[in-house]
């Protein structure tokens, strides 16, 4: 999966049956690029409506490329709706959820990787398990439970029950497993407590496996819709994709009009999100291979 | 499970140096309280156990509770003065139409939707994996990018793709002469336009699964096979298949579950419409649960769903498991 296999593979000569892969490349890029096309054609459909005028919205047969190109999508919906609000409440959100997901999943990956202590397979199994918790089995105690701690409507309570990630702890915990207990040790013998080598030596050591988490756990966390949905009544702690939802199921937007803004505001949910997966790509595929190869 | 039994053969792997004054080769000794970390290893736990045992392992055991009992609206600030009501709210459950349809359709979607998935997510990595040489990243990552994306938005989006009188697919449908139905508006089409959304979706995961599983079938199997004269049909069905067979179950598993809970494409695209043909468990759940406050109905209905996915699980393990021996 890494770079120089796609660019430096050497000749298949052998890698297929001689002959017939001169017939069968052309087939299959043309296969690949179609798939493609279709896989990406939504997104394409999206981001050239925002700039579409009304009437090019509304068009017979469909235009794909705005005869005009308009910003009025995107004035009309920071007019209707708070979005630069959403934004921040978004990435607010999504920034306490990773920092909290860093620390507290590499404190526990580093105590069942490298620290030995009774219990310890037992809290092993209790992370096993709450990998396989649907979501659907807590959300109404949670409500009652973060009215009662007047937690709806605040940040804290849209934080906190995703604060410590069960699949960010098995993440850290495969990856520290890696490093050598005799580093550890010495350390050890020199003195230093285990809070510093936790610091000082294992975190510098896991960079990688931090930043796969970072990237997942902020993802997760910015598209994250159920729980969001049910923790805010207040439209001002709305993020993000509750607030589009809510503003797609409005009954009194304006219907013509409204699908353009509607692409607008998809556009500003998604497009920082594929940006950022396109320059990390790398990170994503290895984290999902990590995970699923155990 | 293996991984279970992993941890616990783990203290006899690492060799630890005992100390200053033991000498530095002989690594397999007896271990030294020195190699116990009985109190950071706690500390090190403490804020994730805490976490989980007030917002989940708490829930888990709430929403049983709530299920036995007529939790509503009022209930939710006085949550102790809920009455018990046995088993009334799984008898109910089962007479009730609407639930009786919501497990209907969350059935449909994924008996449709993850055998479409997997089996798409199989193509396209053996097509990226064998046939593409050049640009390979650029297709798996085309590929992969709407798995990265908010469901929420895509949704949106696919809503407009679909529309009857603006979408996409109808404009395109009437270029060619002929009318797009009314995929979302009707009850026939609106639950394939959402399985459609969701393997769109979700094919970037299995493909990557998948990419990762053929790559780790060695060369030398391959070539073994070919020198033996194996045709290319030949090499998928009795190299290629059955070497993949785990990633497969894994793939299965996780889509499955994922299907199964199924809520944001029908609260988006349909809003579980029209006439309930697309409302699934979670959605029914979500509505009697946070719009008409039957919270302790809205629990029986999202411990039935647990048991069935536990269920399916299990079953998934067992078949496709037992097949590989």
């Amino acid at each position: 999966m890494s770079a120089p296999t796609t660019t430096a593979r050497p000749v298949p000569a052998q890698d297929r049956p001689r002959g017939r892969g001169r017939v069968r490349t052309p087939v299959l890029y043309t296969v690949a690029s179609l798939g493609l096309l279709v896989m990406s054609a939504p997104f394409l459909w999206m981001a050239l409506s925002a700039f579409k005028t009304r009437r090019d919205l509304t068009a017979s047969p469909p235009v794909w490329i705005p005869s005009e190109w308009t910003l009025s999508n995107f004035t009309a919906l920071l007019d209707q709706l708070d979005m630069e609000r959403y934004f921040l409440n978004s990435l607010i959100v999504a920034v306490l959820v990773t920092l909290c997901n860093l620390l507290f999943c590499s404190m526990l990956g580093y105590a069942l990787a490298k620290l030995e202590f009774t219990g310890r397979s037992k809290v092993f199994g209790v992370v096993l398990a709450a990998l396989m918790v649907p979501g659907n089995l807590l959300i109404l105690p949670l409500y009652v439970l973060m009215t009662k701690l007047g937690l709806i409507d605040t940040y804290a309570g849209l934080v906190l029950p995703f604060a410590a990630g069960a699949f960010g702890v098995f993440l850290m915990r495969q990856f520290m497993q890696s490093i050598p207990d005799e580093l550890l040790e010495a350390a050890r013998i020199d003195g230093a407590g285990e809070w510093y080598i936790f610091c000082r030596i294992v975190l510098p050591l896991v960079k990688p496996a931090l930043a796969t988490l970072t990237i997942f756990t902020f993802l997760g966390s910015w598209n994250n819709f159920v729980w969001p949905l049910i923790a805010t009544n207040d439209p001002d702690k709305y993020t993000l994709p509750v607030a589009l939802a809510t503003f797609a199921n409005d009954p009194n937007r304006t219907v013509g009009g409204g699908n353009g803004m509607l692409m607008a505001g998809s556009l500003l949910v998604v497009l920082p999100v594929l940006l950022v997966f396109v320059v990390l790509q790398r990170h994503f595929t290895q984290g999902i291979a990590t995970a699923g190869l155990k | 499970m293996p991984l279970l039994t992993k941890a616990a053969a783990d203290p006899a792997a690492p060799v630890t140096k005992t100390g200053p004054d033991g000498p530095p080769g002989d690594g397999r000794r007896p271990r030294r309280p020195l190699g116990r970390h009985n109190l950071h290893g706690w500390l090190f736990s403490t804020p994730f156990l805490v976490l989980f045992a007030v917002f989940m392992a708490f829930p888990i055991v709430a929403t049983l509770l709530m299920s036995f009992t007529d939790f509503g609206a009022r209930h939710v600030t006085r949550p102790l003065e809920a009455e018990f009501v046995g088993l009334e709210n799984y008898t109910k459950l089962f007479e009730d139409d609407r639930f009786l349809k919501a497990l209907f359709n969350t059935a449909y979607f994924v008996v449709v939707g993850v055998p479409l998935t997997v089996l798409l997510g199989l193509l396209v990595a053996i097509l990226l994996n064998n046939g593409i040489d050049r640009a390979r990243t650029f297709f798996r990552v085309g590929f992969y990018a709407p798995v990265v994306t908010a469901v929420v938005a895509v949704a949106v989006v696919w809503r407009f793709v679909l529309d009857p009188s603006d979408g996409l697919i109808a404009g395109l449908a009437a270029e060619l002469g002929m009318t797009a139905p009314d995929f979302l508006g009707s009850e026939t089409w609106a639950m394939p336009s959402l399985i459609a959304m969701a393997v769109w979706r979700n094919l970037g995961t299995v493909m990557v699964l998948f990419i990762a599983g053929l790559q780790a079938i060695p060369a030398d199997v391959r070539e073994a096979a070919r020198l033996d004269g194996a045709g290319a049909w030949q090499e998928m069905r009795r190299i290629t298949v059955p070497l993949l067979r785990p990633t497969m179950l894994y793939a299965t598993v996780i889509t499955t579950i994922g299907y199964l809970n199924v809520f944001e494409e029908p609260f988006v695209m349909t809003q579980g419409g029209p006439s309930d043909a697309t409302l699934t468990v979670s959605l029914d759940m979500y509505r009697e649960g946070f719009n008409f406050f039957h919270m302790g109905y809205a629990s029986a209905m999202a411990y039935v769903l647990f048991v069935v996915i536990m269920g399916i699980t299990v079953l998934q393990l067992r078949l496709l498991k037992d097949n590989t021996r």
